[in-house]
């Protein structure tokens, strides 16, 4: 019988199990979770600040899951090394657990740079776990004033989730622009309008110089004084363990199509791993949940056997801050098509007769037949792009390629 | 298994089926209490190209890319349909923005609301199809949709 290790507890494990139990129902699986939860929607802490779900509609699998699965999952437990040799993990209980395939889903850690003076500050949190949504909530009251150091998507989805909640939130961050990893100035400039329409400061191309108690002393000259802070600066892939057993790593865990790392029986998925980003022929870390699960999939049917492969990966991002959507995919190079009215934006990339990228915002309708076009390589050609890039829509397909689509008589 | 297909040369571009869907799902017993100078939200849609028009709803993929994507946990596929729990939906809408037939939108509310092939609603046939003029619209075994 095979024993399956997995590191890690989030939706690439919950993704690997179900990649397991599809080709082995039997061979025993143990799962190492360092947080005492049971698999959750992660991107759902902000809405469980927010009011918009609760700890027990947040559950990304029913409670009965892992029993179903024939999963042993070890809670508060984490893997301190790999014997790649003896083919074991060694956890910091001292136990040992022996596998006949591993797979590494450790996720990311929040990036924390030394700021002078940070110890003295107070009440200070970091956003990506359960358990930091939970302390934050405990921290925050009616007349707290908030600031957030990072306008990305974890400051901006947390600094949505508590303004209602607290007397002011300010959010800052070095570059000049929200959202700097995924939007362009114009873009940026109308969801930032957007979020200070609803109550929202901000202070960019600015840092903190020095804190001192609820004191922050920013670059600029600027004092900002707060109750609360939270350090929404961004993540790093947690890679340690792949690294020291001698595993080939970049900014992540370095995985082929297979999910394989360069260690024998050692796979990675999620936001510890490093894939190809299919639109920039890239190796990035893809920190986005749906590519967690897609490789988490992909690893557990490789592990138990199968040869499958996961080749669709793109950086890609639908996000919705009070009642405007953002939706981007792919890689912004080549000509650019683009509609912009006051409140929306649409940007479509395209080089090499390929669809290579895009940014909506206030216009997401349908936006997955362009997302497939990246995905899928879809010659423009191939395609009436014409009318493509106005709406998107199947119609623009040929026919005969739409029908087989559609499963219909061609 | 069944699902809803159109046959596009048949498929005169009336909208009928999104009225239909519309009021099947409104759980309201007169069609024009439920839909009477409101906007409508149905669950199917008609796309219009040149010279043709055919009606688009979830295809209910094989491995469908929308329930691997949910950020929340509310798409599933248990057994053949695709279904969504509203309760958990956040509206995020990355569904739509993965689905590659543009089958998906919410509903009025923000929230994800989709064809279930009015297995709960209707007893049986979905409505769309029930009263397509044109029998463009049909429910049948066809075999997997990738």
């Amino acid at each position: 019988m095979k024993q399956y290790v997995i590191i890690g507890n989030g939706v690439a494990a919950t993704g690997c199990i179900e990649g397991i139990r599809r080709v082995d129902k039997e061979g025993a699986i143990t799962v190492v979770s360092e947080e005492n939860h049971e698999v959750y929607c992660r991107p759902l802490i902000s809405y469980y600040l927010e009011k918009k779900t609760d700890l027990e509609r947040m559950r990304y699998r029913d409670e009965a899951f892992y029993e179903r699965m024939g999963c042993q999952v070890l809670y508060g437990k984490k893997a301190v090394s790999i014997n790649k040799e003896k083919k074991e993990a060694l956890l910091d209980d001292g136990s040992v657990l022996p596998y006949t395939s591993l797979c590494l889903a450790t996720g990311s850690s929040p990036f924390l740079p030394s700021f002078e003076g940070l110890d003295t500050v107070p009440e200070k949190y970091s956003f990506l776990t359960l358990d930091d949504a939970l302390a934050l909530e405990k921290a925050i009251s009616e007349t707290s004033r908030v600031l957030i150091i990072g306008a990305g998507l974890i400051g901006l989805k947390c600094a949505e989730g508590i303004c209602k909640r607290a007397a002011s939130v300010t959010v800052c961050d070095l570059a000049d622009r929200v959202l700097s990893s995924i939007l362009d100035d114009d873009a940026a400039a109308i969801v930032q309008r957007h979020l200070e329409a609803n109550g929202l400061s901000f202070l960019l191309g600015d840092s903190v110089a020095r804190f001192d108690k609820k004191t922050a002393q920013m670059n600029s000259g600027a004092i900002v004084d707060f109750d609360v802070l939270v350090l929404a600066i961004g993540v790093r892939a947690n890679i340690a363990l792949a690294k020291d057993a001698g595993g080939e790593v970049g900014r992540g865990i370095r995985i082929d199509s297979h999910m394989q790392t360069t260690l024998s029986d050692i796979y990675a998925a999620g936001d510890c791993a490093e894939g190809m980003d299919i639109s920039s022929g890239e190796m990035k870390v893809l920190a986005i949940l749906p590519n967690a699960v897609l490789q988490g999939y992909t690893a557990g049917q490789n592990m138990a056997g199968k040869n499958v492969t996961f080749e669709k990966g793109i950086p890609m991002n639908s996000i919705g801050f009070f009642g405007l959507h953002i939706m981007t995919a792919g890689t912004y190079e080549g000509e650019v098509y683009e509609e912009k009215t006051e409140d929306s934006l649409k940007r479509i990339y395209t080089k090499d007769d390929l669809l290579k990228g895009f940014m909506l915002i206030g216009l997401e309708e349908r936006a997955g037949i362009l997302t497939s076009m990246i995905r899928e390589k879809t010659p423009l050609s191939s395609v009436n792009y014409e009318i493509m890039k106005k709406v998107a829509t199947t119609a623009a397909f040929p026919a005969d390629i739409r029908r087989k689509k559609f499963g219909g008589v061609v | 298994m069944k699902r809803v297909y159109v046959n596009e040369e048949w498929c005169l571009g009336c909208h009928l089926c999104e009225y239909n869907c519309a009021f099947a799902n409104s759980h309201l017993p007169d069609m024009a209490l439920a839909l009477k100078g409101k906007p409508i939200y149905p669950r199917i849609h008609v796309e219009e190209g040149e010279r043709i028009s055919y009606a688009v709803s979830c295809r209910h993929c094989e491995d469908p890319l929308c329930v691997k994507s949910c950020i929340a946990g509310a798409l599933s596929k248990d057994g053949e349909v695709i279904e969504v729990d509203q309760d958990k939906c956040v509206g995020c809408l990355t569904c739509v923005l993965v689905c590659p037939y543009g089958a998906l939108a919410p509903n009025e509310n923000g929230v994800m609301q989709k064809c279930e092939l009015c297995l709960e609603n209707a007893g049986g046939q979905p409505a769309c199809v029930i009263g397509c003029p044109n029998k463009a619209i049909v429910y049948e075994e066809r075999g997997a949709v990738e």
